[in-house]
């Protein structure tokens, strides 16, 4: 069980915030490539998701899973964009994410009235929040990773 | 949700003559700073923007509302959730365009005006124009371009507070260019 990275997009597809946990392998690339290529799977992932849905859809894409881990991905209707890669032990972090969203960014960051969130949020408070949070959850567990 | 719910619950209340008065400070300097009522006018839409792109975001982790299927929601998120959440007040929807475009926002009571009567010399100034910079700045940030307006105004002996509402288009999201 454990937390592998987190991405917070804003709506023009710019990585905000990309903090890291428990993540053994890096991607070999440059992390504004990583940031650019997440970005663009996701909106790919997105508006197909979207093209084949047989009914109009609320929520969308909410994760997806591969043999090694799981991304989960929520979305503001403001259009900001949280995504959480985990183990595949958590089933479902919408939850988590709704909290970073409601309780973290906006407290945090928009409610700051020196804290602009271009291009990149530049709060320690906003940090070492998220980061306390992130190791307070019940799936974050380095040693089990 | 029951998270949200105490957050709501437990947000703090503020006395509302204090908020009153603070606007109507904030609506006189600016009519000192500045020459014409236009150029206040532009300046409270202008502020009003700023707030309402910030706004958005404590709303909607506030309400969990999801995206509105179509206009006609969004006439009622702002009337019936918005508004009540921030000023305590439910407006009414009215006067819909045959198009569905376009509708009005009737404010029976407008806290913002509660100890207000406007100097003779100052009959353009739209005292309340702030709200529509708030409305126009928050639906922008949910891809929606509004025209934002007052048609009545009880401070200038309309029977009514009046806000038009006009949908102009939905903002796409695109790629960021160079992104193949």
């Amino acid at each position: 069980m454990t937390v592998h990275n987190l991405y917070i997009f804003d709506r023009n597809g710019n990585c905000l915030y990309y903090n890291e946990w428990n993540r053994k392998k890096q991607a070999g690339i440059s992390k504004d490539e990583e940031y650019k290529l997440m970005y663009g799977m996701l909106f790919s992932i997105r508006s197909f998701v979207s093209k084949m849905s047989p009914l109009d859809m609320k929520e969308g894409f909410l994760s997806f899973q591969t043999s090694r881990y799981r991304l989960h991905y929520y979305e503001t209707p403001s259009g900001l964009k949280f995504v959480m890669n985990t183990d595949l032990s958590v089933s479902n972090a919408r939850e988590t994410l709704q909290h970073i969203y409601s309780n973290l960014y906006v407290e945090l960051i928009v409610k700051n009235p020196v804290c602009s969130s271009t291009p990149s949020l530049d709060s320690e408070l906003f940090s070492s929040r998220l980061d306390a949070f992130i190791r307070a959850l019940p799936y974050y567990s380095p040693r089990a990773a | 949700m029951s998270r949200q719910s105490n957050r709501t619950t437990d947000s703090k209340k503020m006395n509302s003559e204090l908020f009153t008065l603070t606007y109507g400070a904030l609506v006189t300097q600016l009519c000192k700073d500045y020459e014409n009522d236009e150029e206040v006018n532009k300046q409270l839409d202008k502020m009003g923007y700023n707030i309402g792109v910030r706004l958005i975001e404590d709303f909607l982790a506030r309400s969990s509302i999801g995206r509105c299927q179509d206009f006609r929601e969004t006439a009622d998120v702002i009337a019936k959730v918005a508004f009540k959440m921030y000023l305590g007040i439910t407006p009414s929807v009215t006067n819909w365009s045959p198009a569905g475009d376009e509708f009005s926002l009737i404010l029976e009571s407008n806290p913002l005006v509660d100890f207000v009567e406007l100097p003779d010399n100052h009959s353009t100034l739209i005292y309340s124009n702030l709200l529509c910079g708030v409305l126009r700045g928050a639906l922008e940030m949910v891809q929606m371009a509004v025209d934002v307006k007052f048609v009545q105004d009880t401070l200038r002996g309309d029977n009514v507070t009046e806000i038009r509402m006009k949908f102009i288009k939905r903002i796409e999201e695109n790629l960021p260019a160079g992104d193949e």
